[in-house]
């Protein structure tokens, strides 16, 4: 039943003449089915090997950095300066640029993409929505290092226009050019969330007298708003973790501020900073690309999660 | 039977097509008021795209098209100046899958009111009571109106859409197989409901259930491949239906 060595010469004689139940061409079938499942298997294993393997890498690192500095000084200084003599590491300036950041796109791509989610999905004519959503998702495809100079070169300098104190690194300019990065992300998951709203309520709201508009407002999207809520968390996760854009326009000087005309760093362009520089590896200002790391990859993880059972909960329920 | 009443309700020498579908073929019907009119007939006859026409609901459906009247009180829905928004309001829908909103049982029942232009809380609190009590639903629900109506089961639910669809106060009520989702005891609920609501309102109601139609409806139409092959009192169509196909219909055997 299991003799592999015959099963080459089995599988070509069996060609011409095989009956449906011969014994030995089954054995090839099962012992193929197995190889194949096995093949598969370690395939979908290697992502999960890949993730243990970043994460044990980031953790030992950071451990290393957490030996010298400690905790409650990388929790509470408000200065990071560790490649400079008078050493602080303080990672909340480098959080407030992200946060600066990431909430600046969010501010442009929420309503624009949700006004464009329900004009895609309640309104649009179908060719019209053929037409318009593969031009959405060529905004996805352009490479962010074009986004950053965009920000740069264009953005920044039109927006000097307006506010004249701007300096040339900002966090304003990066943040809305990362909004329209994250426009599609938000616009196709929300586009989906509306879409998945059963027929049965849009007709329910008509059949009352309301009009597109009510029942749009009044009824598609607050049925679908775990779904949006998801898209909306799924995309503040991506701007947390943008890396291009940031480290070119925004100025990679690590400043506590919440105004968005002054220069900032955020965790991203700090790794790219020290990452590309001349730093000796295995010191601490090295070792402090993992902490900082790994500080990133804790609110990402978190929202990704977040957003994971928001869907889930909604196609739980949004279902017909 | 008085045909020199205007009817309610009326459609001549009407065909809808579902782009290249002949789907409803030259139907002429006139339904009085305070009537309940059965439609009945096999799946995909057209009754349920028949009851449609009367609240505009088939518009939303790309490359309809329909030729011909649809009367309501005499003038026509779709070519006079009557507001498609003022037919559905005047025209109740109730569906054949309660469709209640992911709101509480309370502004389910307030929501025709409130997009209709309604704002006086005092009145929406009344209407939603009396339309509750309408449906006889009050008792069961005058305690958790601030409930999700997610959470009431499938007959309540569709009590639910009937007293939401009565909350605006429409004088025809089209019902698209009401009861077919619902457990038998539900689905007596609803009978003995639309027994109540034949009283106020002119009632269209498509069945597969041939009892049922025999026990709630004054009238009955019986469509076939997109006509109207009879159209009697109900007693008539199934006690001694003139035509063949109605006869077999009835009796089952076929459809």
């Amino acid at each position: 039943m299991n003799g592999s060595s015959t099963l080459l010469p089995v599988s070509e004689t069996t060609e011409k003449n095989r009956s449906p139940f011969s014994f030995s061409r089954e054995a090839y079938v099962v012992t193929r089915e197995k190889v194949v499942h096995a093949i598969l298997m370690l395939c979908a294993l290697v992502s999960v090997f890949t993730t243990l393997g970043i994460i044990l890498v980031l953790l030992f690192q950071t451990i290393e950095f957490f030996k010298e500095v400690p905790i409650i000084n990388f929790l509470t200084d408000t200065q990071w300066t560790p490649l400079f003599q008078d050493k602080h590491f303080g990672i909340m300036p480098l959080l407030s640029g992200t946060l600066l950041t990431s909430l600046i796109a969010l501010s442009v791509s929420v309503p624009l993409g949700l006004i464009i989610a329900i004009y895609l999905s309640e309104y649009a004519p179908s060719f019209l929505r053929k037409l318009l959503k593969p031009f959405l998702e060529v905004l996805a495809g352009i490479p962010t290092i074009v986004y950053g100079y965009f920000a740069l070169i264009t953005v920044t300098p039109l927006l000097q226009n307006i506010f004249p104190s701007l300096s040339g690194f900002n966090a304003l300019s990066p943040g809305i050019v990362m909004g329209i990065m994250i426009l599609p992300l938000v616009t196709s998951l929300s586009e989906d969330a509306l879409r998945m709203v059963p027929k049965g309520l849009r007709e329910g709201g008509y059949a009352l007298g309301a009009s597109k508009l009510q029942v749009s407002l009044s009824i598609v999207f607050p049925s679908a708003f775990s779904g949006i809520v998801a898209s909306v968390i799924l995309a503040f996760s991506r701007a947390i973790g943008e890396t291009m854009i940031v480290a070119i326009a925004a100025g990679q000087l690590p400043n506590l501020t919440a105004n968005p005309l002054q220069p900032v760093a955020t965790m991203t362009s700090y790794i790219v900073q020290v990452s590309q520089g001349d730093t000796p590896y295995g010191t601490l200002a090295y070792n402090t690309i993992f902490a900082v790391a790994i500080t990133l990859f804790i609110f990402t993880f978190l929202l990704n999660i977040i957003s994971f059972r928001l869907r889930k909960k909604y196609f739980s329920m949004g279902g017909d | 039977m008085n045909m020199r009443q205007m009817p309610a309700l009326e459609t001549r020498n009407l065909n809808l097509h579902y782009g290249t579908n002949h789907a409803l073929k030259n139907i002429s019907l006139g339904i009085s008021e305070n009537f309940v009119v059965a439609l009945i007939g096999p799946s995909g006859c057209g009754k349920s795209t028949y009851l449609r026409l009367f609240n505009r609901m088939n518009d939303m459906i790309d490359g309809v098209k329909i030729d011909g009247d649809v009367l309501f009180n005499g003038k026509d829905i779709y070519k006079s100046n009557l507001r498609v928004e003022h037919v559905r309001k005047k025209i109740g829908m109730v569906f054949q899958k309660p469709n209640p909103f992911p709101k509480t049982i309370f502004e389910n029942v307030a929501y025709g009111l409130k997009v209709n232009g309604v704002s006086n809380k005092k009145f929406i609190e009344e209407t939603v009571e009396k339309s509750l009590k309408q449906a006889a639903l009050w008792e069961e629900v005058k305690d958790t109106l601030k409930k999700s109506a997610l959470a009431l089961s499938g007959g309540q639910q569709q009590r639910l859409c009937i007293a939401r669809a009565l909350a605006v106060e429409p004088s025809v009520l089209l019902m698209d197989e009401p009861a077919s989702a619902l457990d038998p005891l539900s689905s007596s609920k609803i009978e003995e409901l639309i027994y109540e609501l034949k009283k106020k309102y002119t009632i269209l109601i498509v069945t597969h259930n041939m009892q049922q139609a025999a026990r709630v409806s004054d009238k009955t139409a019986f469509f076939y491949l997109g006509q109207l092959i009879e159209y009697d009192d109900t007693k008539q169509i199934f006690i001694n239906p003139k035509e063949e196909r109605t006869q077999n219909y009835i009796t089952g055997r076929f459809g």
